[in-house]
């Protein structure tokens, strides 16, 4: 079963019992006698989005690929969905990973396939009917905004549009969790800004739990002071006390957390490393 | 570039062999577990054997047209021009079909998935199918291994009669062989064994073919260098496994059968 916990980020300020989805403690890894990761600890809880920011090299991406269990740790435990996956064998990982979505830092949509292809992989996989498959594949595509490229390949689409066909393959499932690597690298501010904004109406529409790595400052804070307004169909400013309370932050340095909580707790920490990290 | 100690060269060494033995026993155990990819089996098939057909055809016709002329020079010291079939098909059905097929495969099939298999790698596309809770042995692997060993054989056997027919042009047009005379002698004193022979090696050559090209696409590194670092491996790799491996077999055979 699933640990239940208090969620220090949920609603209003009064401390309400919340799922803990993943969680890392204690985790190291290193490669070629460096450690990337020196006993990193975080929950991970229901609904809630952590931004995990780090500089390049600070194990951000390998982080993602623990909670995957695509890299097994050195020392520490995992605990993904109840489960620790350290304990799990390969074949078992394939089942819980079909909860949780994975959008790549470079995409890693299939080349060979097309978008729609690409988005049903998983749904073909399951053996769900062609007509449902369809179904859900515009959906999905249609979410991102991309339902007109069913037919296209990878690189007849630019980075952003890959970007958001690879958003679409990680929900059409609905995980219960999705991981982001990076999701707006290497994009313009404009491209950025509209993957943001699926980022939030993913979060405020289905509430699903986040990891998402960036390097990007304003994207996590694009994060933590907007939401979703269904009626507007767009992102909008949190109105009441300026922040998403189910967004979190986590700062990665040399391979340790120095920092986990809340968009205003990380605005008035002291600090020196991390004053000047989000100046 | 860094200079690596004598024992963490033999260590790394080591470790390939090890992982290569692992991933292609998953590989062939894949066989007796669900989901199996029988479209992907196909489609490989369609590549490897369909594709391989006009290059499978030239070298067979040749090199069966060339032994042909090789053997019957020698054969006219002693004045038996006539067994020049005999020998083209002893030659080409026991041992140069089999692997001069193999090595054809091995620079077609071998380095294609070495490079097909290495992109997927170096661009996560190996990590995303992982994430999307798909084996990529049980999708990838298998079905190439399957598609080789099953194509090869085919190929194998189309290889031996081009072979044996570029022979007989050479013999009927140039030697003055009749037709009669050559195609008797073709089959005239052709064995069991030689035959078991020249069809079990095409398993062997097909396993390794398809294994070596998976293992260094799967294990390649370090962007598009790495892809074509891993593609000539592949080719090189499966081609000296095939030739160490053959004279094995061959040994092994002679052994049970006696020729």
């Amino acid at each position: 079963m699933p640990e239940t916990t208090t969620d220090p980020t949920s609603g209003n300020g009064h401390p309400q019992p919340a799922e803990v989805v993943l969680e890392f403690k204690d985790v190291e890894l290193g490669f070629d006698q460096h450690l990337v990761l020196r006993g990193v600890s975080f929950r991970l809880h229901h609904g809630e989005t952590k931004v995990l920011f780090g500089v390049a090299g600070s194990g951000k991406s390998v982080l993602l690929k623990l909670a995957l269990g695509l890299l097994k740790p050195d020392a520490g435990v995992i605990t993904v969905l109840g489960q620790d996956i350290n304990l799990m064998e390969e074949k078992d990982l394939f089942q819980l990973r079909r909860k949780i979505g994975m959008v790549f830092q470079e995409s890693a949509l299939f080349d060979s396939l097309t978008v729609e292809e690409n988005v049903s992989f998983r749904l073909v996989e399951e053996h769900a009917p062609p007509d449902e498959i369809h179904q859900r594949v515009v959906e999905a595509l249609r979410f991102v905004e991309l339902e007109h490229t069913l037919q296209k390949f990878p690189a007849e689409l630019s980075g952003g549009m890959r970007r958001r066909v690879a958003i679409a393959r990680a929900i059409i499932t609905q995980p219960e969790i999705i991981l982001y690597d990076s999701p707006t690298g290497g994009l313009d501010p404009i491209t950025s800004t509209t993957i943001v904004e699926l980022l939030i109406k993913q979060r405020d529409v289905y509430r699903t739990s986040a990891l998402m790595v960036t390097h990007r400052l304003q994207d996590g804070f694009t994060m933590a002071t907007h939401c979703y307004d269904k009626e507007k169909g767009q992102m909008v400013p949190v109105k009441t006390s300026g922040t998403d309370t189910r967004t979190s932050f986590l700062i990665l340095r040399d391979g340790k957390v120095i920092f986990d909580g809340s968009g205003r707790e990380l605005a008035t920490n002291t600090d020196e490393y991390i004053r000047e990290y989000i100046s | 570039m860094a200079i690596i100690s004598p024992d963490e060269a033999v260590k790394e060494r080591v470790l390939a062999v090890q992982e290569y033995a692992l991933l292609t026993g998953e590989a062939i155990a894949n066989l007796f577990r669900r989901p199996r990819y029988v479209a992907d089996m196909l489609m490989q098939a369609d590549f490897i054997g369909v594709g391989s057909l006009p290059i499978v055809i030239l070298t067979g016709l040749s090199i069966g047209a060339v032994l042909a002329l090789q053997t019957s020079s020698t054969l006219q010291q002693f004045g038996v021009t006539s067994i020049t079939g005999q020998l083209v098909s002893f030659s080409m059905i026991k041992e140069i079909g089999p692997v001069l097929t193999s090595l054809m495969l091995a620079g077609r099939a071998a380095t294609g998935m070495a490079s097909e298999l290495g992109s997927m790698k170096v661009t996560e596309q190996i990590d995303a199918m992982r994430a999307l809770g798909t084996d990529p042995i049980k999708k990838l692997i298998t079905p190439r291994v399957v598609a080789t060993v099953v194509m090869l054989f085919f190929l194998s056997i189309i290889s031996d009669l081009m072979g044996l027919f570029g022979g007989f042009i050479v013999a009927v047009s140039l030697l003055g062989i009749s037709t009669r005379q050559y195609w008797t002698s073709t089959y005239q004193q052709l064995q069991f064994a030689d035959v078991f022979q020249g069809l079990i090696k095409p398993f062997f050559f097909g396993l390794i073919i398809a294994t070596i090209g998976c293992y260094y696409g799967f294990s390649t590194k370090g962007g598009t260098q790495g892809v074509g670092r891993s593609t000539t491996q592949a080719m090189v790799a499966a081609s000296v496994l095939i030739l160490i491996v053959d004279f094995f077999i061959t040994r092994l055979l002679i052994g049970i059968f006696g020729r």
